[in-house]
């Protein structure tokens, strides 16, 4: 008879941070700008799902109200930032990250 | 069964974020990400939330993956990249997972040495803000946001607004006749009306 292990909040944290980590070394290690903004989305979905996991264990329904507020700002965020995108990558199609100078002036 | 659902769920999170490190076509990267914030989702539900699971579906999984593979065809930048010359260098690599690792040490430290345990303030039972469990979590949750969090409410929408605007004005092209009266270019090379001359 195997043992079946009680999933506590602590599996939860440490999948969110696990996720963070992941995003983190995306970010650092791709160069296009689509994708690196992909992890940055990562990077807030591992932060929502922390909050959630805290609202849980301290009883309190305030962490699921800050995720509310996170995903509008991750909204708004990903509108202006492929704003950017597009008019970085129409002036040069294979525009990196660090050709990001090319919309100056 | 919290078991199963965590680890499949988990699995699918895990799975999903490598393959937007690791994927090399912009497109399946985008389409794994769609794993993981499914599998958040399935992570929200088991943990009480089903407002926000309904609404990460929603809200990522729909409206802003569909916007990353909008711009992704619209701008036929879908073209699979070479990782092995994609980043700066092998060394360059080595060091952003070693960073990874130190962000990834620094809470699993955190979580050891409180042994699981939250340490924040518990409300009171009965306080507007503690979790009725008989109660719907999207009842609660909204009386916490149009009444303790109403000016951060009212807050986001000015947020959306210019979030908006921004967009309009980042995204229009602005044609060369239009930029001498164009009060949004700044070109140097043609006073403003009116000035010198």
């Amino acid at each position: 008879m195997i043992a079946v292990a009680e999933v506590t909040p602590a599996w939860y944290l440490v999948l969110g941070s696990i996720l963070f980590s992941i995003g983190a070394v995306g970010l650092l290690v791709r160069r296009n700008p689509l994708v690196m903004f992909m992890c940055v989305e990562l990077m807030l979905n591992a932060v929502t799902l922390t909050f959630v996991t805290f609202s849980r264990m301290l009883g309190d329904v305030d962490g699921q109200t800050v995720v509310v507020f996170v995903l509008v700002v991750a909204a708004a965020e990903v509108v202006i930032g492929l704003g950017i995108i597009v008019a970085l990558l129409r002036k040069q199609p294979t525009a990196t990250a660090d050709d990001i100078n090319v919309l100056r002036g | 069964m919290e078991l199963f659902v965590f680890l499949i769920a988990g699995a699918a999170c895990i799975a999903g974020a490598l393959g937007v490190v690791l994927n090399s076509n912009p497109v399946h990267a985008a389409l794994s990400l769609v794993g993981t914030l499914f599998g958040i989702a399935v992570l929200f539900v088991a943990q009480e939330a089903s407002f926000l699971a309904a609404v990460q579906v929603i809200v990522y999984a729909g409206a802003i993956v569909v916007l990353f593979l909008f711009v992704l065809m619209l701008l036929g930048v879908d073209r699979s990249e070479d990782l092995s010359i994609e980043p700066l260098g092998a060394g360059h690599r080595i060091a952003a997972v070693v960073i990874g690792l130190a962000i990834l040490a620094l809470p699993l430290l955190a979580f050891r040495s409180t042994e699981g345990e939250a340490t924040g303030a518990r409300p009171q039972p009965g306080a507007a803000d503690a979790i009725d469990h008989d109660a719907a979590d999207v009842a609660q949750l909204g009386e916490s946001l149009y009444t303790t969090y109403l000016f951060a409410f009212e807050a986001t929408s000015v947020l959306l607004v210019i979030a908006v605007v921004g967009a309009v004005v980042l995204a229009r092209k602005v044609k060369r006749a239009d930029l001498v009266d164009d009060p949004l270019v700044l070109d140097a090379s043609q006073p403003p009306a009116g000035a010198g001359t």
